[in-house]
């Protein structure tokens, strides 16, 4: 297995509905990436793009090789992967094994989606059909469902006061709300407070409108390279040192683990094994902070903390910039915005800039090891991923 | 090779009020809604049988936002049950005020009691629907 590193990084500003397509909007990303990398399109041997849901935004199957004409790529082979939220991390994830195996060099990978474009109730709709159709689905579960009922089964199992669990909640929108405040590319750009949260209209009990992520418009792109291109292109190479994939069924079908995630812990498994690393050598994580207690559930399962105190850790800070993990500060899912298949690569861009110091009033001193940890579904799809500065 | 019940079988039988689950041959353990591989295990060979309905609620969610196809029905109740049995299942809980839905609902008793069958459910979709016991 050849080292493989990111190169260069890319992304939109996400946001609300707007009027570009899918294809521009994934094309703008990977000029960034392309140019950050200091290469040129001709210099891309493979298209990898993930993406959920384009055919009911905006009526387009098969993107990619529009978006490979649309660069010019000159015929790359490309491929999509449908891993729900999870689609541009197993992208990525594949793309290193693809440089790892020595058959290619290059590879642009990233994704995109106009889940806002949809409109909130059409996006409930598409996004629910990513239950098990014939077994979840007819309930009426959706998404933020799915993770109202880990939450009531995390405050039973854990022994927490359901008013005490929503508080550590809220703190995670809080905090969330605050660092997408200072990214320029964030989503949601405003202050929250746990007192605007408890005010917010209910969506599935016990989450909250601020308990959610929005469905955004946007894209992001990273290049990959093997070591030995990487080290002609920079002197400041990240690498991807480490990751795991792995998934589950329907919820139910999880009831062993639950709340906690199966796929996660063994993703998580597989690439602190492969690293070489445990959670104590991360420096800086972006997790899959969909809902707010999707990042308690994260940040347990990751290692950062023990099961049933993630909410507790977040409540004493820990979680901040500076505090013993730093969590989400590209404001994350929450206020960076979730297009869901721009998500993963979104991570990576994140990360990136951190290794490199890029990252100005959201900066983790320091940061040498980051992770990125992409979920989609119900648990049914999981990556978790690790990179490493190599300077 | 024929293997366990089709997934319109499954769902025919629930419309008329049965739930049915697979227990494998191999280990005894029930797999319920019905997956071609036991879900302990992974043996293929299993019997059909018919469960109790019953069990005990893990956890639930009130929606107040649903999908489109959902308009107009909310909220409504949606519950993890652990049936008797052994297996968790999602479905509906029907004859409570969704708005007093509190923890005090988890380890309630329940059991399954399916509206009078109009076949069309079978067609869009159904999934078991319980009741409080308790």
């Amino acid at each position: 297995m050849r080292k493989v590193a990111v190169v260069g990084v890319g992304q939109t500003k996400f946001s609300g509905a707007q009027r570009r397509t899918n294809i521009e909007l994934f094309s703008e990303a990977a000029l960034e990436a392309i140019a950050g990398a200091g290469l040129k399109t001709g210099d891309i041997q493979a298209l990898h793009v993930g993406n959920v849901l384009s055919d009911f935004e905006e009526g387009q199957q098969l993107a990619h090789p529009f978006i490979a004409e649309n660069l010019g790529l000159k015929n790359v082979p490309t491929n999509t992967f449908d891993g729900a939220c999870a689609s541009s991390s197993v992208a990525i994830r594949d793309a290193f094994i693809w440089i790892a195996s020595g058959m290619y060099d290059v590879i642009l990978v990233g994704g995109m989606e106009r889940a806002a474009s949809m409109g909130t109730q059409l996006a409930t709709q598409a996004y629910s059909m990513y239950t098990d159709r014939s077994y979840e689905y007819p309930s009426g579960i959706t998404f933020p469902g799915v993770f109202a009922m880990l939450a009531h089964l995390y405050a039973k199992k854990y022994g927490i006061p359901m008013d005490k669990l929503k508080e550590q909640m809220a703190l995670i929108s809080v905090k969330a709300h605050k660092y997408g405040l200072l990214n320029p590319k964030a989503h949601l750009q405003r202050e929250l407070t746990v007192e605007k949260l408890l005010r917010s209209p209910m969506v599935c009990q016990p989450l909250q409108v601020y308990d959610c992520c929005p469905f955004s418009d946007g894209a992001a792109a990273i290049v990959l390279a093997s070591e030995e291109i990487a080290r002609k292109l920079t002197d400041r190479p990240v690498f991807i040192t480490g990751s795991g994939q792995a998934s589950a069924g329907t919820l139910a079908s999880q009831q062993e683990y639950l709340p906690h995630l199966i796929a996660r812990e063994l993703a998580a498994k597989q690439a602190y094994d492969t690293a070489g690393l445990t959670p104590r050598d991360i420096d800086v994580c972006e997790v899959h902070d969909s809902f707010s207690i999707a990042e308690i559930l994260a940040i347990e399962s990751l290692g950062f903390f023990e099961y049933g105190t993630g909410g507790e850790a977040t409540a004493r800070g820990e979680t901040m910039i500076g505090g013993k993990i730093a969590v989400n500060p590209s404001g994350g899912l929450k206020a960076k915005g979730h297009p869901v298949g721009a998500t993963g690569a979104a991570q990576v861009y994140e990360i990136f800039h951190q290794l490199r110091g890029e990252c100005g009033e959201t900066q983790v001193q320091g940061a040498a090891t980051g992770l990125t940890d992409a979920m989609g579904a119900s648990g049914s799809i999981h990556c978790v991923m690790i990179l490493e500065r190599g300077w | 090779m024929r293997t366990g019940i089709s997934v319109e079988e499954y769902l025919t039988a629930l419309d008329e009020n049965r739930l049915l689950g697979l227990k494998c041959r191999s280990c005894g353990c029930i797999t319920a809604p019905p997956r071609l591989a036991c879900r302990r295990c992974g043996g293929l060979d299993a019997e059909v049988v018919e469960l109790s309905g019953k069990g005990k609620i893990v956890t639930f969610t009130a929606i107040h936002r649903a999908p489109e196809s959902r308009r107009g029905q909310t909220p409504y109740l949606v519950v993890m049950v652990e049936l008797d049995e052994g297996p968790w299942i999602m479905g509906n809980l029907g004859g409570l005020d969704p708005t007093l839905a509190s923890l005090e609902l988890i380890d309630k008793r329940v059991a399954m009691k399916m509206p009078p069958s109009t076949a069309k459910g079978v067609k869009d979709g159904i999934c078991p629907q319980f009741m409080l016991t308790d």
